[in-house]
C-alpha cells in the first residue's frame, strides 16, 4: 500500500501542522512516514506545498512524482488546483472553499469552484464556517483532516486519539472543539456528491 | 538508542548531541536553520551542550574552531552562501591540526527555494581539501554526522556534512544510538600546528597534501559509497546524495536493472568509479547539484569507448533540482500523466510582505520621499525586506548578498549616482553591513542608509538578533555616523507622513545619513516572542 498525499495552501495557514496530523496517525498505525515541508521565503504569503507519502514499506523519494498522488489536500481553492499534474487520475481533491485573495488577480470564486467541481473527485468543504460552528475558526485543519479521514488509510479512531493526546495540555475544551471540528469534516464529506 | 520521526536537519543536531558536541555555532539561513533550533531547544531541556546563533557564519565558523582548538568537538552550522562568508577560516583551518572533532554541517539549496544561487558544497570541500558526508536518507545524516566527528579526528581536519533542502526540510525516521560523552578540554600544546605564518603554512600544506590519499583510502572503503555491478551489464547509474531516492523511485519500471555506483562520502572513490565504469557502454550520472563527478569523469580527453550522460550532456537539465520526473524522464521512461486543468489559469502567489509588516511602512516612506526624484536608486538586502523587490512595491534595484547593499550604495555614489539608499535589516546590517558602513563614513559618502529594525531575524522564523534596538543606534553612532544625520523613526501607519519627511531630509543631505525605523517584525509579536518595542522615535541628536 502506498498513499500519497499533496497538501497545498498560503504560507500561514498551518499547511504544516495539517500535514503533522495525518503523518503522526499514520505512523501511529505502524506506516513508514516521509514528509517534505517548506521553510523560508514561501512562507510569506507566498504558495506552500507540502508532500506527505505513506506506505506499509520503504519510501525512496522524498518528493512526490507526478500522476501519482492519492489525494490533493487543500486548504485554499486556489492552491487546491495548482498541483493537479501530481495527481493520480484516480485521485481525489479535498478542498477548503475560503479563499485568500491577498494577489490581485485572483479569479472570480466561482470559477476556481466550478474547476474543482468539474474534476472527477472532488470533495468542497467549508472548512470555516464548520469550524466556527464547532468552537473555533483555528479548528479548520482539523474540520479538513475530518474531510479527508474517509479517504486515508488511518482509521479514525487513531485520529481521535491524536487529537486527545496532541491538545490535552490545552485543556479538555479544545480537546472537544478539535473532536467536533473532525467529526463535523468527516460528516461534510461524506453529503458531497 | 530509540527510533524518532525527525527533519534532515534535526538527525544531524541530535547526532552531534550523540558524538559528545560540547558547543555549536551558526547563523540562521534556509534550509540550515533548524539544526541549530534543534540544539538550542535542546540545551534549554537539558543544559548542554552549548548552542548559540552567532553575529555571522565567519564569526560562527571562528568560535567552532576554538573548542576545537582546545580539544573539544564542535559544530557549526550554516546555509550554502553563508559558506562564503566563513570561507576563510573554512579554507585556513583544513591547515590547522584539528584536536577536538570540527564537523560543518552546510544546507545547500538546489533550486533555490530561499537562496541567491545553487552553489554546490561539495566543491568547497574539495577546494579545501577535506572530507565530506552527502547524506541521501535520514538516517545517513545521522549516521554520517556521528562518523564525521570520528573522521575529523582521524585526519585532523574539519569534515563537512552536506545537506540539500529536500533532506533538510523533509521528515522522516531515525534509529539513533546512545552516544558518548564530552571530549576533556585538551589543549595539545603543538601550537606551530595552529600558528599559520608562512613557514608554518608551508609545512601543514604539504602535511594536508599528503594526508589525501589515507583519506582517500577510507573513503575508498566507506560503506557510504556502494557498488552494485554485473559483468554483464552495459548501462550503469552513478548517483550522489538524494538523487539515490529518485531513481530508486523508478527503478522497477525499468526493463534490466542498471548497474549502480553510489557516492556518498568524499574525496569520491576515483578508483571504483574507474572500474565500475570499465564494462559499460553507457553511463548516466545523477548528481543532486553540479556536474561534480559528471565533470570529472568527462575529463578535457573523454574516454572513447563510453557513452556519459547527464547535465553537461542534456539528459539532466543544467541547473535546478532533482525529482523522481526528471530522473525518470533521464532514465528514458515515460512521464506519468497526472490531471489536467482546462480553461482556467491560475495566477502566480509569490511571497510578500505579512500584512501590517512594519517594513511595508518604511518601503512606502522611502517610495514617497524618492517619487519626485529622477535618477533615485534604491539598493537592497537579503531578508524580508528584499519582498520590497516585489509589487506592491517595486521599490528596491539590488539583492546580492548580505550587506551588499551598503556597499553597493557607496560605489553607485562614487559613480555619480544620486541620491542613492540603502535598505537593510537590522540583522543583516548586524551580519554584514557594519564594515562597509564603516568604509562609508570614513569616506562622507553622499547616501542614505536606511536600516529596517524589526528586531529578529524575520526570513528565517524570529532568531533573536544579536543586538537590542538601543544597541544598535549605540552601535551606529560609534562607528561615527555625524551627529544630526542619524535618525530614528517608528515604522508605522500613524507616522506615515513624518517618516517621508525624515526620508526626504536624511536623503537631501548632501554627505552621509542613517535612518533607522524601528517596529517589531508582526510575526514575532503574534507569538510573544519578544518584548514590547520601546517607543523610541525622533531624532537621536549625540
Ligand atoms: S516575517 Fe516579519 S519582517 Fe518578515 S514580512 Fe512578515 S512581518 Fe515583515
Amino acid at each position: 500500500m502506498k498513499f500519497d498525499i499533496i497538501l497545498a495552501g498560503v504560507g500561514g495557514q498551518g499547511v504544516l501542522s495539517l500535514s503533522a496530523i495525518i503523518a503522526s496517525s499514520a505512523m501511529r498505525e505502524g506506516l513508514a512516514v516521509k514528509q517534505s515541508e517548506v521553510h523560508g521565503m514561501s512562507q510569506r504569503g507566498g504558495a506552500v506545498l507540502a508532500h506527505l507519502r505513506l506506505a506499509d514499506g520503504p519510501i525512496a523519494s522524498d518528493l512526490i512524482p507526478r500522476g501519482s498522488a492519492a489525494m490533493i489536500l487543500g486548504m485554499e481553492p486556489l492552491e487546491s488546483l495548482r498541483y493537479l499534474e501530481y495527481l493520480d487520475r484516480a485521485g481525489a481533491v479535498v478542498s477548503a472553499t475560503t479563499p485568500m485573495a491577498n494577489i490581485a488577480d485572483y479569479p472570480p470564486l466561482d470559477q476556481v469552484l466550478a474547476a474543482i467541481r468539474s474534476l472527477p473527485r472532488a470533495y468542497l468543504v467549508e472548512a470555516e464556517a464548520l469550524a466556527r460552528q464547532a468552537g473555533s475558526a483555528r479548528a479548520s485543519n482539523m474540520v479538513m483532516v475530518g474531510a479527508a479521514s474517509p479517504l486515508l488509510p488511518v482509521a479514525l479512531s487513531t485520529l481521535e486519539h491524536f487529537v486527545e493526546t496532541a491538545f490535552a495540555a490545552k485543556g479538555a475544551k479544545v480537546v472537544e472543539t478539535n473532536l467536533r471540528a473532525l467529526h463535523a469534516g468527516r460528516a461534510a464529506a461524506a453529503v458531497i456528491p | 538508542m530509540g527510533e524518532r520521526v525527525l527533519l534532515g536537519d534535526e538527525a544531524v543536531a541530535l547526532a552531534a548531541v550523540h558524538a559528545g558536541l560540547t558547543a555549536a555555532y551558526g547563523y540562521p539561513g534556509t534550509p540550515s536553520t533548524e539544526i541549530l533550533e534543534y540544539l538550542i531547544r535542546h540545551r534549554e531541556q537539558h543544559g548542554s551542550p552549548r548552542a548559540q546563533w552567532c553575529a555571522n557564519e565567519k564569526t560562527a565558523y571562528e568560535a567552532a574552531l576554538g573548542v576545537s582548538f582546545a580539544g573539544r568537538r564542535a559544530l557549526v552550522t550554516m546555509k550554502h552562501v553563508g559558506l562564503n562568508v566563513a570561507a576563510d577560516p573554512f579554507m585556513n583551518s583544513a591547515l590547522v591540526a584539528i584536536t577536538g572533532g570540527l564537523v560543518l554541517a552546510v544546507a545547500d539549496d538546489p533550486g533555490m527555494h530561499s537562496s541567491q544561487n545553487e552553489q554546490d558544497s561539495r566543491l568547497f570541500a574539495d577546494f579545501a581539501r577535506v572530507a565530506c558526508f552527502e547524506p541521501a536518507t535520514h538516517q545517513e545524516a545521522y549516521d554520517m554526522t556521528l562518523e564525521a566527528f570520528d573522521v575529523s579526528e582521524r585526519f585532523e581536519i574539519p569534515v563537512m556534512v552536506r545537506l540539500v533542502t529536500r533532506l533538510a526540510h523533509s521528515r522522516g525516521i531515525v534509529r539513533t544510538g546512545d552516544g558518548r560523552g564530552e571530549n576533556p578540554s585538551d589543549k595539545r600544546g603543538q601550537a606551530a600546528s595552529w600558528i599559520l605564518l608562512p613557514a608554518n603554512a608551508r609545512r601543514r600544506w604539504r602535511a594536508l597534501i599528503e594526508r589525501q590519499r589515507d583519506i582517500r583510502e577510507y573513503t575508498a572503503g566507506s560503506r557510504f559509497n556502494t557498488v552494485e555491478g554485473g559483468p554483464a551489464k552495459r548501462f550503469g547509474v552513478i548517483t550522489t546524495g538524494l538523487a539515490r531516492n529518485y531513481l530508486l523511485e523508478n527503478l522497477a519500471d525499468l526493463p534490466e536493472r542498471p548497474a549502480l555506483l553510489h557516492v556518498g562520502a568524499y574525496p569520491y572513490p576515483a578508483e571504483a568509479i574507474r572500474a565500475f565504469v570499465a564494462p559499460l557502454a553507457r553511463v548516466l550520472l545523477l548528481e543532486e547539484g553540479y556536474p561534480y563527478i559528471e565533470r570529472a569523469l568527462r575529463g578535457i580527453v573523454p574516454p572513447a569507448a563510453l557513452e556519459i550522460q547527464g547535465r553537461e550532456s542534456g539528459e539532466v537539465p543544467p541547473d535546478g533540482e532533482l525529482n523522481p520526473d526528471i530522473v525518470r524522464a533521464a532514465l528514458g521512461l515515460p512521464l506519468r500523466q497526472g490531471v489536467t486543468l482546462e480553461g482556467l489559469t491560475l495566477p502566480n502567489r509569490p511571497p510578500q510582505l505579512c500584512a501590517g509588516c512594519p517594513h511595508g511602512d518604511s518601503l512606502h516612506a522611502i517610495t514617497s520621499a524618492l517619487a519626485s526624484i529622477p535618477g533615485a536608486v534604491v539598493t537592497a538586502d537579503i531578508g524580508c525586506s528584499t519582498l520590497g523587490a516585489l509589487p506592491p512595491y517595486n521599490a528596491v534595484e539590488t539583492c546580492v548578498c548580505m550587506g551588499a547593499s551598503i556597499g553597493m550604495a557607496k560605489g553607485a555614489a562614487d559613480a555619480g549616482v544620486r541620491p542613492v539608499v540603502a535598505v537593510i535589516g537590522d540583522s543583516t546590517f548586524l551580519h554584514s553591513g557594519i564594515t562597509p558602513l564603516m568604509d562609508a563614513v570614513k569616506d562622507g559618502t553622499p547616501m542614505t542608509l536606511v536600516i529596517l529594525d524589526n528586531k529578529t531575524v524575520a526570513m528565517t522564523g524570529g532568531q533573536p538578533t544579536i543586538l537590542s534596538s538601543s544597541e544598535l543606534v549605540t552601535l551606529v553612532h560609534g562607528l561615527g555616523v555625524p551627529p544630526g544625520h542619524l535618525h530614528v523613526i517608528e515604522a508605522h501607519p500613524r507616522r506615515a507622513s513624518e517618516n517621508t519627511e525624515t526620508l526626504r531630509r536624511a536623503v537631501g543631505h548632501p554627505g552621509l545619513s542613517v535612518v533607522i525605523a524601528v517596529r517589531e517584525c508582526v510575526e514575532t509579536v503574534k507569538r510573544g516572542k519578544r518584548e514590547k518595542p520601546s517607543a523610541a522615535a525622533g531624532e537621536v541628536r549625540p
